[in-house]
């Protein structure tokens, strides 16, 4: 039973020590996974989802227009303008300034959205 | 064939009903106005027919008609209308055979789904085998994507002046076409700017109170629905240009079904679409493409025939859904 108890803390460190040099290495990153999902919006029914996306300095926003009819996404400050996106069609963006960034749809004005860099 | 089902007659009715307009109400507003979707005027009474039958000849060399299309979408291909193509040229067949041959044709606007050149190429080429060799245009937002409305102009506004607006005279009656869908604002609905409204105002200026007025542009002049961007920002600057004449007829699209609204001197009519049908006003989450079974998509779709004829106090709008 010490020899069983021995192995189990020997393994288990083995395995943290493992786990930590993965964290390490250059293929994963701690952030990476959060980060993929927190920086799309999703376009449909007329509307930008979510309408307001925070994300920090350096972000690369992607919108996808999942509807049935074209979208813009432009801003109101003239950071970006993207091509029109028909069903499907995708737009990033690079954030590389912190601040509030209005933007609507230029061909449906009534859809807004924000996104907010920190 | 035909006639409009009950079904969306009593649907505008309806819509007229926000009005605070009843049946009869309506009726007495349609035998004034001079307008109706299978109510027509014969001798200043309204009768309801077979629309094949509704108009007779013209009698007079002056009177005349033209048909107004619009929504063509060409390029789109969603289930609400997978086939735009056979859609509008069953429009241009259904002109063809009106009994009053159109002098012309009015396209309120997007002609093409993305502003791409075969889309506009395409419409060019089906509009051509229409009895009506003369096709005016105005854009709509689909068709000044990406440009800044740089190929509409090349294609459709040789005679036109900032962003496509225009005016000419047919058989004694002024037509203006406005552009309402450039440098849209966030939040906003249509706008027709300040260069384009000076314009407007010298272009009526000097004409005569009894000069028939036909304003046709894409996004309604009228507030129809803003939840839906369904207005423009500024049209009743355009309007009050427009309060001495004593008939004026504003024809749009944009939104797919036919509405109207009589207001003083002045109809406005909106145009079926010849692509997809959309929602009514707030029945539904969003103003996009309405799917219905496909043996009913023709009864939504369709041409509107107007007819002037001289000495009449309004011209006669009458619309045809494509089956």
């Amino acid at each position: 039973m010490k020899t069983n108890k021995v192995w189990l803390i020997r393994a288990a460190t083995s395995a943290m020590i493992a786990i930590l040099l993965l964290a390490g290495s250059p293929g994963v990153k701690a952030s990476d996974q959060p980060s993929a999902q927190a920086t799309a919006v999703k376009i449909d029914n007329f509307s930008f989802g979510p309408q307001t996306l925070t994300v920090p300095v350096g972000a690369t926003v992607t919108w996808t227009n999942r509807d049935d009819i074209p979208h813009t996404a432009v801003s109101t400050e003239g950071a970006f303008k993207s091509k029109v996106m028909d069903t499907d069609e995708k737009f990033s963006y690079t954030f590389t300034k912190a601040g509030t960034y209005p933007y609507y749809c230029t061909i449906h004005p009534k859809m807004t959205g924000q996104v907010v860099v920190q | 064939m035909t006639d409009k089902k009950p079904g969306l007659i009593d649907q505008t009715l309806q819509d007229l009903n926000n009005d605070g307009i009843d049946r009869r109400g309506f009726l007495k507003c349609m035998a004034w106005a001079g307008t109706g979707l299978v109510w027509t005027l014969s001798g200043g009474i309204p009768v309801s027919r077979a629309f094949a039958k509704n108009i007779g000849k013209h009698s007079g060399k002056e009177d005349f008609s033209f048909v107004q299309i619009s929504d063509s979408h060409m390029g789109f291909n969603k289930p609400a209308n997978p086939d735009v193509v056979a859609t509008l040229q069953a429009a241009v067949n259904k002109i063809n055979a009106l009994p009053n041959q159109p002098d012309f044709l009015l396209h309120t606007g997007d002609i093409s789904h993305l502003s791409r050149p075969e889309q506009f190429d395409n419409v060019d080429q089906i509009l051509r085998s229409a009895g009506a060799k003369d096709v005016f245009f105005v854009p709509g937002e689909h068709d000044v994507l990406d440009d800044n409305g740089k190929q509409f102009l090349e294609r459709y506004g040789k005679n036109a002046q900032g962003a496509g607006w225009y005016s000419f005279d047919h058989k004694g009656v002024h037509f203006i076409g406005l552009v309402n869908v450039m440098n849209l604002k966030a939040g906003g609905l249509g706008s027709l700017g300040g260069e384009q409204l000076e314009w407007m105002e010298k272009d009526v200026k000097h004409l005569k109170h009894s000069t028939p007025i036909v304003v046709f542009a894409h996004i309604p002049l009228w507030s129809v629905y803003p939840e839906w961007g369904w207005g423009t920002d500024d049209s009743a600057q355009a309007l009050a240009y427009l309060k001495k004449f004593g008939s004026v007829t504003v024809l749009n699209g944009h939104i797919h079904q036919t509405m109207q609204k009589v207001e003083g001197r002045v109809t406005f009519h909106t145009a079926m679409s010849t692509a997809f049908p959309q929602p009514q006003p707030g029945k539904a989450d969003s103003p996009g493409p309405m799917k219905v079974p496909a043996e009913q998509l023709r009864s939504l779709l369709g041409i509107t025939d107007v007819n002037y004829v001289r000495g009449q106090h309004s011209l006669a709008v009458v619309d045809s859904s494509l089956g």
